[in-house]
């Protein structure tokens, strides 16, 4: 089964190298919507830093995120269907979209601070911080992909669906990146939150594992 | 009629929520005074929004087992009145925040807007809007029950920590913030008078059973109106 799910993330990734537009893509979109920000507001205060980054980082998502099912044709989907389970399939696009979304956050990451100031006291601890957000926000957004490529519908759907039920998450990744910016918590505030967003993310996880399958068969 | 016996206990409990609710004592807090009657029907619209939910819920999870569209047809009505009966929370809680956070405690919009209870609300009327959208977009129907099924226990997944775990961690004008000390507000026993829990509790039930009711009257229309495509699919 690892070795099934480590092939198809293979494939992902060869894919991505293959058609580099797509990938170029994404990274175009997160330039330019930074240089606007950037020429928009004139250093930001570390509230709407924070605010913008998280928001910045959701749309990121939906881009990055939206092709991983609407790329692949009903007869690709048919001949993996064929060979590999549900389960398998969808951890490896989880851990596919995992890793891409990591790599664009924390490119984001890196733009933000040089065009936008940088208000942030703990930089490990944000970078940290933003690794975890963008897992969760991905492996949140594989599934809504997934649901949206059902409905034969374009990113437009995934941004209805996924942005109610990403709110829970994103709130408490905002909360928790204060502790970065000089804001004092009480103690033990930072890992209880911690562990409440890595709990979320568990519970996404067994959700889409125990869900997939129904939305796979056709 | 034997089947019936839960609507008139609805009926009954109702007027006694209205009679009782408006005439009997209640205690006199500052701020609060008799603004408390509306516990009877603004947290009962909450509670019967959560249990409409997880009907919804439950109808999902039966649909999945069995691919029969009367389940999807059930979840989705609940869903439905679920959804009113939010909307009707909140047309409830501001009559109730206009006279107590807003010309007592001289509270600004702006951070009523942002109390945290408001917000997890919101989200889960904008959970389901997204399931009715997510509904319409599909022309088979046999497709559009799966997938919506799928995104409906994923949503109410979901909102239990939006509604019941974000709530407990940041400050809140609702009672049961930390810091409060209350708990779970109105269900702790040491929090509630028991004047006001004489029909508090039947004021919930009351409510809830006139949502299922009105849910059942939806479904039942509905499922008259497919009737002969559920006799197809169920032959």
């Amino acid at each position: 089964m690892i070795s099934r799910i480590f092939t198809l993330l293979q494939k992902d990734v060869l894919l991505e190298f293959r058609q580099k537009h797509t990938f170029y893509g994404i990274l175009l979109y997160i330039a330019s919507t930074i240089f606007v920000l950037y020429l928009s507001i004139d250093r930001p205060d570390a509230n709407v830093w924070n605010g913008l980054f998280w928001t910045i980082q959701l749309f990121i998502c939906v881009n990055a995120v939206a092709k991983s099912f609407l790329q692949e044709s009903r007869g690709r989907m048919l001949y993996f269907y064929s060979i590999a389970s549900p389960v398998e399939f969808i951890v490896a696009k989880m851990i596919y979209n995992l890793l891409l979304m990591m790599l664009m956050s924390l490119l984001s990451l890196l733009l933000f601070v040089i065009f936008l100031d940088n208000p942030i006291n703990n930089s490990l601890w944000f970078v940290g911080i933003v690794v975890l957000g963008g897992a969760s926000i991905s492996i949140v957004f594989t599934l809504m992909s997934a649901i949206a490529a059902k409905a034969q519908q374009n990113a437009a759907l995934i941004a209805i669906l996924g942005f109610p039920v990403i709110l829970p998450q994103l709130l408490l990744l905002m909360r928790l990146s204060k502790a970065a910016f000089a804001e004092v918590f009480r103690q033990g505030a930072v890992m209880e939150l911690s562990l409440l967003i890595i709990g979320l993310d568990i519970l996404v996880i067994a959700m889409a594992v125990i869900l997939f399958p129904y939305l796979w068969k056709d | 009629m034997k089947k019936n016996w839960w609507k008139i206990l609805s009926f009954l409990l109702l007027v006694y929520t209205v009679v009782g609710g408006f005439l009997m004592d209640v205690p006199r807090l500052f701020i609060l005074n008799e603004t408390i009657r509306n516990l009877y029907f603004h947290v009962c619209m909450w509670f019967g929004m959560m249990i409409l939910f997880g009907t919804s819920f439950v109808y999902s999870i039966k649909y999945l087992r069995g691919f029969s569209l009367r389940n999807d047809i059930f979840a989705h009505n609940f869903a439905a009145i679920g959804s009113f009966f939010g909307i009707l929370g909140y047309a409830t809680g501001t009559i109730w925040a206009n006279y107590t956070w807003v010309t007592d405690q001289s509270q600004s919009l702006g951070s009523i807007l942002k109390e945290p209870k408001l917000i997890g609300a919101a989200i889960a009327l904008l959970i389901y809007g997204a399931y009715f959208v997510l509904r319409g977009s599909f022309t088979d129907m046999d497709k559009k029950a799966r997938v919506s099924a799928v995104y409906n226990i994923f949503a109410f997944a979901m909102l239990f920590p939006s509604i019941w775990i974000i709530p407990r961690l940041v400050g809140s004008l609702h009672p049961g913030a930390p810091g409060s000390e209350s708990g779970n507000p109105a269900l702790n026993f040491k929090d509630i008078d028991s004047r006001l829990r004489m029909i508090f509790y039947p004021a919930i039930i009351g409510w809830t059973l006139l949502g299922v009711w009105i849910a059942t009257l939806k479904i039942r229309l509905q499922l008259f109106k497919d009737k002969t495509l559920l006799n197809e699919k169920d032959s």
